[in-house]
């Protein structure tokens, strides 16, 4: 009985562990058809998406930053060129203690706080998986001590880069810029242009003067390698390969060593100088003082750097030539010589009687003259020879602001001269129109009166009375003034800048005759830049000028002595040269430099004799006693 | 002897289905770990060297006598958690954060890895001995015999191996006969209580579950495993990419190519056909599995073997699931092909004894 309850019992449990068995199947069975589903779904359905994105981790595009082109002044004198040379950098997404790292850092390398302040600065411009440079010009010893240590510091690494030089330094700062890290700002630009492609991998762009002008020339074109690299990043094979091209080589109008002359003519002077080819619109030296060492910009200036120069009370990151706007002073009166005499205003032969001052019919106002007592009877000619304002004063009230305005427009006052290089300013000739429009008020009589000698609302920059200086030396036909002479591609192609003819005045050559005379005797005994021209074997014609910083009251006396260095009256000179046959012309500022025929007629001699006879400047004779004139 | 019957009688106690089976796995874990480690021939001798002593330890089980097995049983369970316990003493050995190892002086030993067979063949000997007066208490005491070893390793913590020992164990009790009433009532309980497990959770404990189920979380990290994988996976289509070819296996992305992620490596290299072969291999070795389980004479055998041939299939499951992204990274290595000679040995000792239940079976009828 028993026994056959227990077989019973087992053929029963060999059922139902057959029934488990069997259910256990079926699970497996669901299990591996779960599988299959899985990779008929990743290697079927999915395999073009795994396939890209095994690819994207096998390959990488690489971009092969071009090398920027060169500038070289018009004898090909290298004024930006590249070298190569080693960084230390640090991916600052792969550092947990940036403190840490870098005080590790130091101990291989010297790190000096500025470079700290550097690279931290650079950190918060760009947000960027990319290294940042915290040490560059590394020595040999340096790229072998760290490179021996690298293991030790994830994210640091030694980079072999090419970096740009001036070396003129500060000498050409206003005029061939720098160029620096891109930042935010830089890329968003990049970005609106459409460009960015091409500056993946590039860590600089040019950020003023020649360098931002001409960033898409001097960059190149950024070439491309797709390589395989395994998971560590390294690269296994180069795949395929678009090689850079070098940006062009940019070939500058400008004579290095005629703007050398120039810079080292101001001293310690404060000030800019533009000096043009009248025939072609060329520009050939090209000064704002004081400059800056463009180097200090390329990896990021550091705070107290910039703070010093920014701060500065010289401003020596303002662009004179380009930007500075100053009221021309007596240099316009040549200008508004030939405006009278085109209006027929005036005659060359007519004379006022010149008593020292000028007043208005009916007010009690006096204008004075720069000379008390007066120059006595004054012609058109006379008038330019010894800068008599009350001429100046009269002819202005006749001619009227507006009529003015139209004239002196046509040399190009109130305008950009369209210089190839960004941010100049536009300066400012007065009109009635324009001060309504600006200050919603009537233009008053005595507005024309202090505009006639090129005060009162009249700005001009360096480079617009160079360019008016140039078209009057031209005989009225004006040229587009530019920077850059050629541009040569790495394919090989040069383009030369074609001079470009913008307009000719049309001007009487009787008249031009006049005034052209009476500038050249400007710079002969009797002139108000007779010391300046002694002994000058050209012909040289020239005008003085000065620009009130400060307004003196009525019946009071400028007294250069009792003004503070900053206040002191600004000196300028126009001048061009042969002046039967101008192959230069150009516009001198000398800041706070008082009377022109002292301070800045001096300058544009050594400059025109270095031009026009390849003399390096000698010490002019200090025997005679500067002109007492503006 | 001659020749012919000493081959006969190496033979004798061999399945030569299964045995042929192992043989196409040895075949093909030579051939692609010759591929996953960049053709490095030592590392291929070397597993050479683990195969050639996992069969000869499953030569050796495949002709003990059965009742050996079941004597050895208990002492090898109670040596077993004896080891597990010192590893939580300062004699264990912590690596990567997980604590596994055992230092004995001369070498160090992974007790779980013993513990993947001793546990089995604890609970299926102790069913064996109660077989005739089988109560739920039995069922209890089995369970805790199951779940003791398995809170030990899962502290460590060795997830994979926990895992595998449990569904080894839950096998074992399922083919015993647990009654569903009680499978599915535990079942709910713990789905009921999870809320409950997950509020007294800490923060990071939450975390580390969560990465569990969504690697993306940690991309750079064991994301990075399970990403790779599967773009290998994805990549390989439907031909693969070829011997040899593989890019992700080669230029290094992925990790643990020669172990745990030596499926990705057959994958992309051999595509969908070859998930399809391999699958095949395993289907007819746990196919064999279950015709052997079928036909075994005793509860204990039947038990035993049943839970052999599943838990290898789980193995499978695992590896291949994790690798293909379905299922949580837990580190364990695909059975009979990765790379590593104590897992392959633990295999081929089961494989041993379901040899080994085979032949007693062919005894029995004869």
């Amino acid at each position: 009985m028993n026994r056959y309850v227990e077989l019973k019992n087992h053929q029963r449990e060999i059922y139902y562990f057959r029934l488990r068995l069997v259910l256990s199947l079926g699970f497996v069975v669901v299990m591996l058809l779960i599988l299959l589903l899985r990779f008929f779904y990743l290697q079927v359905i999915r395999h073009d998406y795994f396939h890209t994105m095994a690819d994207s981790n096998r390959i990488y595009v690489v971009p092969i930053v071009p090398n920027r082109g060169l500038i070289l002044d018009r004898n090909g004198v290298v004024m930006a060129q590249n070298y190569s040379g080693y960084t230390l950098e640090i991916a600052p997404n792969k550092v947990a203690d940036m403190d840490a790292l870098i005080a590790e850092l130091s101990k291989l390398v010297e790190i000096t706080p500025k470079d700290i302040k550097r690279f931290q600065k650079l950190l918060t411009e760009r947000q960027t998986l990319e290294t940042m440079p915290i040490r560059s010009h590394l020595s040999d010893e340096e790229v072998a001590r760290v490179s021996a240590q690298q293991f030790r510091f994830p994210g640091v690494e030694v980079k072999a880069r090419l970096f740009r030089e001036y070396p003129f330094t500060d000498m050409t700062s206003h005029l061939i810029g720098y160029v620096g890290r891109i930042n935010q700002n830089d890329i968003d630009q990049l970005d609106d242009d459409d460009v960015a492609s091409n500056y993946l991998g590039s860590d600089y762009i040019g950020k003023t003067g020649i360098e931002q002008s001409y960033e898409k020339d001097l960059h190149g074109k950024t070439g491309f390698e797709q390589v395989e690299v395994d998971a560590g990043g390294r690269a296994v094979r180069v795949l395929s390969r678009t090689a850079p091209q070098s940006g062009s080589n940019l070939m500058l109008t400008l004579d290095a060593k005629l703007q050398e002359v120039a810079e080292k003519a101001f001293g310690e002077y404060r000030g800019a100088l533009v000096a043009l080819d009248p025939t072609n619109g060329e520009v050939l030296a090209f000064v704002s003082k004081p400059g800056y060492d463009p180097g200090l910009f390329i990896d990021g200036i550091d705070t107290e750097t910039w703070d010093a120069l920014n701060n500065s009370p010289d401003t020596p990151l303002n662009n004179r030539a380009l930007r500075g706007q100053y009221p021309p002073g007596s240099t316009i009166k040549p200008f508004m010589a030939l405006a009278g005499l085109f209006y027929g205003t005036r005659s060359p032969t007519h004379a006022i009687s010149d008593p020292g001052y000028y007043m208005l019919p009916g007010s009690r106002h006096q204008y004075r003259d720069w000379k008390a007592g007066g120059h006595g009877a004054v012609d058109m000619f006379k008038s330019i020879v010894i800068s008599c304002d009350t001429y100046y004063y009269g002819l202005a009230t006749e001619l009227g602001i507006d009529n003015m305005h139209s004239y002196l427009s046509r040399f190009g006052f109130g305008q950009k001269t369209g210089l190839d290089m960004e941010g100049e300013v536009s300066g400012l000739l007065p009109s009635s129109e324009w001060k309504a429009k600006r200050y919603q008020q009537i233009w008053y009589p005595g507005d024309t009166v202090s505009a006639g000698i090129g005060q009162g609302y009249n700005l001009v920059t360096p480079l617009q009375l160079a360019y008016a200086t140039a078209i009057l030396a031209n005989d009225g036909v004006a040229f587009q003034p530019h920077l850059v002479r050629e541009m040569r591609s790495a394919g090989g192609g040069a383009v030369q800048t074609e001079s470009k003819q913008m307009f000719d005045l049309k001007i009487d050559p009787e008249n031009l005759k006049l005034v052209k005379g009476a500038m050249e005797a400007v710079t002969k005994p009797g002139g108000t830049a007779a010391v300046a021209s002694y002994g000058a074997t050209y012909r040289m014609a020239g005008k003085t000028g000065t620009a009130q910083v400060i307004a003196i009251k009525q019946g009071e006396k400028y007294d250069a002595k009792k003004v503070s260095e900053y206040n002191r009256d600004h000196a300028w000179f126009i001048a061009f040269a042969p002046a039967d046959k101008p192959r230069i012309a150009m516009a001198v500022l000398v800041e706070n430099g008082g009377h022109g025929g002292t301070t800045a007629a001096p300058i544009a001699r050594k400059v025109m004799d270095y031009y026009l006879l390849g003399k390096t400047p000698q010490p002019l004779p200090t025997d005679k006693t500067g002109d007492q004139s503006d | 002897m001659n020749a012919r019957q000493f081959k006969q009688r190496l033979m004798v106690n061999l399945d030569p289905v299964l045995l042929a089976a192992l043989g196409g796995f040895a075949l093909v874990s030579l051939v692609l770990l010759y591929s996953a480690s960049d053709g490095n021939l030592v590392r291929v001798l070397a597993q050479l060297g683990n195969i050639v002593v996992a069969f000869t330890a499953m030569w050796i089980v495949a002709n003990m006598p059965l009742h050996y097995l079941m004597r050895a049983a208990f002492p090898i369970y109670v040596l077993g958690m004896i080891l597990l316990l010192l590893v939580m003493t300062p004699l264990g050995v912590n690596s990567h954060g997980a604590t596994r190892w055992l230092n004995i002086g001369v070498a160090t030993i992974q007790p779980s890895e013993l513990m993947k067979l001793a546990v089995p063949l604890m609970m299926a000997w102790y069913f064996e001995k109660n077989e005739a007066t089988l109560k739920l208490r039995n069922y209890f005491v089995a369970t805790i015999l199951l779940l003791m070893p398995v809170a030990l390793i899962a502290k460590q913590p060795d997830l994979g191996t926990a895992i595998l020992i449990g569904a080894s164990g839950f096998y074992v009790l399922f083919l015993a006969g647990l009654s569903w009433r009680i499978m599915i009532g535990s079942a709910l309980a713990a789905a009921a209580s999870a809320p409950f497990l997950w509020s007294a959770l800490h923060d990071y404990q939450r975390h580390r579950v969560m990465m569990l189920f969504d690697p993306s979380q940690d991309a750079l990290g064991k994301g990075y495993h399970t990403i790779q994988g599967m773009i290998a996976v994805g990549s390989g289509g439907i031909l693969g990419k070829g011997y040899l070819n593989g890019t992700q296996t080669h230029l290094d992305f992925l990790p643990e190519r020669t172990t745990d992620f030596i499926f990705a490596v057959w994958s992309e290299e051999f595509g969908l056909i070859g998930n399809l072969l391999l699958l095949s291999l395993y289907v007819f070795v746990i196919g064999r599995g279950f015709i052997i389980t079928a036909n075994a004479s005793t509860y204990f055998t039947r038990l035993m073997s049943g839970s052999i041939t599943l838990t290898f299939f789980t193995y499978a499951f695992v590896n291949m699931g994790m690798v293909s992204g379905i299922l949580p990274v837990v580190g364990v290595p695909l059975p009979l092909i990765s790379y590593g000679g104590t897992s392959m040995l633990t295999l081929m000792l089961g494989f041993g004894i379901l040899m080994s239940i085979q032949s007693n079976k062919k005894l029995v009828k004869t």
